[in-house]
């Protein structure tokens, strides 16, 4: 399975709102194929921003108060949080190449 | 310098073609589709329609079993560790089309998770350009970029896709969760058709939804299914929107009348089968290929993968509207790369 972290509406503040670096949240479920697709991806980029960002999952089955809270209609859904606050959310699937962009340019601005 | 076969598409077409001209030391190049929102919505994400099926009864060599351990040991673990569970009897559509990808990439296909967006087919080589910003020239092309079944679009369609949704009764017909269960069934043409009777064999009733009074298929067909007690048909209707929960998946539809809006009626099924035809992808070739009326790319020779273009072949979905089976789409994958190999070698390119 995924190397990315999953957080639980108990630990959300401590594990996003709180966190010292940008987060990108991952909304997913498992019955979701293209769920399933993107976590090699989101697995990579979380090695690779390793101390820059923070890349977590929540299981909308499990976390159906959180993805309400989202407003997460569709999956997967990216929400970038920085500060406790929504940065950016990208809907669906995305390529490499779009994620890391976005987490550049969210890492930058936090620097 | 040019590549000798590029191979555009990853379902059993695309990696039949990538192992015969692999072992042909033809070193293809595939791309295999981009993990783009845009697939995603239309049904176009790599590794083809299989892989929205579940599980596979009638490809030859994978009689029900359990497969964990092939599975571990045959595919890459990197790979490996991100699939769904193996269910335990019988090899699932993401499995079988992850095993036909690794069994190329053994063979050293080299695979690139990218769109081929524009291809000019007009001069030899083939010049192409894909989403992510590849260039290149090639000098055969083989097209597999297969087909998409036709939703109606609804976002209860969508969550529900595996969970007793469906485009193609004839993969998912037989399966458990429809036996001596009442299902649906939308549209009005032959296919709609073909998958209410053949659903008839499975559920204890199947309900045929159509917005008009009338069947645009063929008569034969649609005598067949009005003169059969098992099909039910509800005239002039539209889904609405189908039901479910998470843990039974599809449990029913809502249908509301074409002729009177406010009249809504809660259908019981457990599956939700979408029969409004199928579009072949087909985009990206702007034209520049001979289709048939359909829009299905045309093989211009009898036993041969030829299309309008030479040096340019078609396998799999996308040049048949007729069988659209795992095995036939691996079976004309197969000859593509032949045709490929046979004319790349008479063009004194090796």
């Amino acid at each position: 399975m995924s190397v990315v972290y999953h957080t639980s509406s108990q630990n959300f503040s401590r594990d996003v709102l709180s966190s010292p670096v940008p987060v990108l949240v991952d909304f997913y479920a498992d019955w979701c194929g293209p769920c399933r697709m993107l976590a090699p991806t989101l697995d990579k980029l979380a090695v690779e921003f390793s101390g820059k960002a923070r890349i977590v999952k929540v299981n909308v089955d499990k976390e159906p108060e959180l993805a309400t809270r989202y407003q997460v209609s569709s999956i997967p859904a990216l929400v970038f949080i920085d500060d406790g606050r929504i940065v950016a959310q990208s809907a669906g699937a995305a390529s490499e190449a779009a994620l890391r962009k976005a987490l550049s340019q969210m890492t930058g601005a936090a620097a | 310098m040019a590549e000798r076969v590029t191979i555009i598409g990853s379902g059993p077409a695309g990696w039949t073609a990538a192992i015969y001209a692999a072992r042909a030391t033809l070193d293809p190049l595939v791309y295999e589709g981009a993990f783009t929102e845009d697939n995603r919505l239309k049904g176009t994400l790599p590794l083809g329609q299989l892989s929205l099926t579940t599980e596979v009864e009638n490809f030859p060599g994978f009689p029900a079993g359990n497969m964990a351990g092939y599975l571990d040991s045959s595919i890459d673990e990197s790979k490996r560790k991100y699939m769904a569970p193996h269910g335990g009897h019988g090899v699932s559509g993401p499995e079988l089309m992850e095993l036909m990808r690794q069994q190329a990439a053994n063979f050293g296909t080299r695979i690139r998770t990218d769109d081929i967006v524009e291809i000019d087919l007009s001069k030899r080589p083939f010049r192409m350009k894909s989403l992510g910003g590849d260039e290149f020239e090639s000098h055969s092309v083989i097209i597999a970029t297969g087909a998409r079944a036709n939703y109606l679009g609804l976002p209860s369609e969508e969550r529900f896709k595996n969970l007793g949704v469906s485009a193609c009764a004839v993969c998912d017909g037989a399966l458990p969760r429809f036996r001596n269960q009442p299902v649906v069934v939308v549209g009005g043409g032959d296919s709609a058709m073909e998958e209410s009777t053949f659903l008839t064999k499975f559920a204890s009733v199947v309900y045929l939804v159509h917005r008009r009074d009338s069947f645009r298929a063929s008569k034969i067909m649609a005598e067949r299914v009005m003169a059969n007690p098992k099909i039910s048909i509800q005239w002039n209707s539209e889904i609405d929107e189908v039901l479910g929960s998470e843990e039974k998946g599809v449990t029913g539809v809502r249908i509301r009348s074409t002729l009177d809006a406010s009249k809504k009626q809660e259908l019981p099924a457990t599956g939700y089968f979408a029969a409004i035809g199928h579009t072949p992808n087909t985009d990206f070739l702007k034209g520049q290929l001979q289709t048939n009326a359909k829009g299905y790319v045309v093989w211009t020779t009898p036993q041969r993968t030829y299309t309008s273009v030479e040096g340019v072949f078609a396998a799999g979905d996308v040049a048949d509207d007729y069988f659209r089976q795992a095995i036939t789409a691996a079976g004309t994958g197969c000859m593509a790369a032949l045709d490929a190999e046979r004319w790349l070698a008479a063009q004194g390119i090796h």
